[in-house]
């Protein structure tokens, strides 16, 4: 039983560290490169204009696909190694 | 065959598609009628869930609104990155928490019915608000393609929506929704890729927009930043100046977006908690279709209206008004285009004449104001006619605008008639109800939230263009965090959370209602709508993001002061964090 309690505290720590990190991705696409960052990126030219404009209107989309297709493949298998699936 | 045949046809088709979904996916029991039986495969959610979303906006205005340029990629960024928050952070544990709304949640993890109240008065407000824009967006789709007048337009698309969601609730509603993504998409895209094949060569809109435009040999992009500089306009790749207010409309955007109850609910319909967080990533794929093709439109639609108007480069006379092309002709009829020959030289001078630049321009050249008035939807609705191509295309875009309008009026009635059905009258006024008396009451419930939705639609309230705002803000100042304190916190009780929804849900009313008139009266406005009158250059679109962060640290604050939950709420919070033993939606 303690076990058990102890595995679930485990995965819930795994899955908190995996959303923080993905959070700081999705943050970081759009917040940062899309919009804050900007003028940094403004020498890096790509079809005419600057790498920033290409994260607000597409890189940052194409990276939330990303990001959710790895968090639930992550999640999936943490389910199974920590016992937390769905039988 | 003439033009209004062919868009008969290909929308008496489509319904005649949706009609017979309805007849196959009827609903026999409340668990078929709020999550479809719990039995859809994620995919097919993530396909539903994408027509769910994707509205008459974002279908007929959205590459509009975009071709204003760079500073409205927030509405790219923040109607896809909300599905990043929806995935890990709500999705897949409201799944395992398994009853069928977002109230339900609501009302049992803060073990109130005040709570419950709180968060069924929230959901109706924001729901009622957006089916009106779909209703309208519906009657205006009928009313331009098929010669209806736009109260007839409604009224058809009230029917339709009658048959599959009234007989079939969630289940007849999830299949047509696949029918309609089906539809919406390939009538957006094909335009799109014609547009971008006549424009760079290239058949992938979104690389299209980054490569180079045949005729002048430049990157396309810099070509009509070029073109607009000329006639006064800002460049369409310019940077903003107040990145503040940026950074929160993009914000509030998305955790509005993941705080859609309508949205939520199609999460509750897939069978496992592994396909929750599949789906949701086929839901921003499906999306993404869209998403992606729609700033190429915007781009791409904007070069091209200006090479119709200025035939020699926009240094050179504008083309004669005499010279129009008939799609302008068309256009003109519905008031969509409007031209004003302001200095009586029988050319169309399209400019910026607001901006110092264009003023001086206009002096120069001898221009008495910008004559040429073209409405945002015009970029999508004229684009097969700009780009010259054949009539079915046109067919196509209308049954298109018409499934996007009928698909998220569906979902929106859905949530709005199991609030009703579920929340208020099972849970609260008779928890007693019958599965039988249970299944009434949801039926009788959507045919009354259609009717009022097709009331609203006909006699819109004068605040049309402000609800969406409206319906965000409160999204992401009431449930989204009340949803996600539920899940990631033990220590939040009801009086923290309802203190919390209800001060997110006021200061946010408050601030929209200062800048845009109480109650959306117009002429009420205490402030005037100016980013100097803007408390820190925030504008009142993008409060949802500060009225959320004031429930988080008001329902933490008031939660730290006052009593734990009692127990059994913190083992309902530790079962929802683990997919262990979820099994179906069940009955109760």
């Amino acid at each position: 039983m303690a076990d058990q309690s102890d595995k679930a505290a485990l995965y819930w720590k795994a899955n908190l560290r995996l959303i923080v990190i993905s959070l700081a991705i999705w943050a970081f696409v759009s917040y940062g490169c899309g919009i804050l960052f900007r003028p940094l990126l403004a020498n890096i030219s790509i079809g005419g204009t600057d790498l920033g404009f290409w994260f607000a209107q597409q890189g940052s989309i194409l990276t939330f696909i990303l990001l959710i297709f790895f968090y639930a493949w992550r999640m999936n298998t943490l389910d199974k190694e920590l016992g937390a699936g769905e039988e | 065959m003439s033009q209004f045949a062919i868009n008969l046809l290909f929308v008496g088709a489509s319904f005649a598609l949706y009609i017979g979904i309805a007849v196959w996916a009827r609903a026999g029991s409340t668990k078929e009628f709020y999550v479809a039986g719990g039995g859809v495969n994620p995919v097919t959610n993530g396909m539903a869930t994408a027509a769910d979303w994707m509205s008459a906006a974002s279908f007929i205005s959205m590459a509009g609104l975009l071709s204003v340029g760079y500073v409205n990629s927030s509405f790219l960024m923040g109607w896809t990155g909300g599905y990043v928050l929806l995935a890990m952070l709500l999705a897949p544990y409201l799944r395992k928490f398994g009853k069928f709304t977002v109230p339900d949640f609501i009302g049992d993890r803060f073990y109130s019915q005040g709570a419950r109240l709180t968060a069924v008065v929230c959901l109706i407000i924001m729901s009622v608000t957006y089916v009106i824009g779909q209703m309208t967006g519906a009657g205006v789709a009928f009313s331009r393609f098929l010669e209806v007048s736009s109260s007839a337009g409604i009224w058809i698309a009230a029917a339709i929506v009658f048959i599959y969601a009234v007989f079939g609730g969630m289940k007849g509603i999830t299949y047509t929704q696949v029918a309609q993504y089906v539809v919406l998409i390939v009538a957006y895209t094909i335009p799109a890729v014609f547009i971008s094949l006549q424009l760079t060569g290239n058949p992938i809109p979104m690389f299209g927009m980054f490569s180079e435009h045949t005729e002048s040999g430049l990157p396309l992009l810099q070509k009509l930043d070029e073109v607009v500089r000329e006639l006064g306009f800002r460049d369409y790749t310019a940077d903003v100046d107040n990145k503040l207010n940026m950074v929160l409309f993009t914000l509030s955007l998305m955790i509005g977006t993941a705080g859609l109850p309508h949205v939520i609910i199609r999460f509750f319909t897939v069978p496992k908690v592994s396909d929750a967080r599949w789906s949701a990533g086929w839901t921003l794929i499906f999306i993404a279709i869209l998403y992606l093709t729609a700033p190429a439109v915007a781009s791409m639609a904007r070069l091209n209206l200006l090479t119709t108007i200025y035939p020699d480069g926009p240094t050179q006379p504008a083309l004669e008004y005499a010279d129009r092309p008939d799609w302008v002709k068309t256009w003109e009829t519905t008031g969509l285009i409007r031209f004003e020959d302001k200095n009586n030289d029988g050319r169309i001078q399209m400019y910026a004449d607001t901006t110092p630049a264009g003023i001086a321009i206009a002096q120069e050249r001898g221009w008495e104001g910008n004559e040429l008035v073209v409405n945002n939807d015009i970029l999508v609705l004229a684009n097969p006619e700009i780009a010259n191509l054949p009539p079915w295309v046109i067919g196509l875009i209308a049954a298109g605008g018409i499934a996007a309008a009928l698909s998220t009026a569906a979902g929106l009635l859905l949530a709005i008639s199991s609030a009703i059905s579920h929340d208020l009258i099972k849970n609260i006024i008779n928890p007693k109800i019958s599965e039988k008396g249970e299944m009434l009451a949801a039926r009788i419930s959507m045919g009354g939230a259609i009717l009022l939705a097709t009331y609203l639609g006909l006699n819109p309230p004068g605040f049309a263009a402000q609800v969406v705002a409206l319906a965000f803000g409160i999204a992401a100042a009431s449930l989204f965090p009340a949803l996600m304190m539920g899940i990631f916190s033990k220590r939040v009780n009801s009086k923290g959370a309802i203190a919390g929804m209800l001060t997110g849900l006021i200061a946010t009313l408050l601030y929209i209602f200062t800048f845009l008139g109480w109650f959306f009266i117009p002429g009420t406005a205490t402030l005037a709508n100016t980013p100097d009158n803007w408390l820190f250059g925030i504008s009142p679109l993008s409060f949802g993001a500060v009225g959320a962060m004031l429930n988080f640290a008001v329902a933490y604050g008031i939660s730290m002061m006052t009593e734990e939950p009692p127990q059994e709420i913190q083992d309902l919070v530790e079962s929802v964090r683990s997919p262990h033993g979820a099994g179906g939606a069940v009955s109760h």
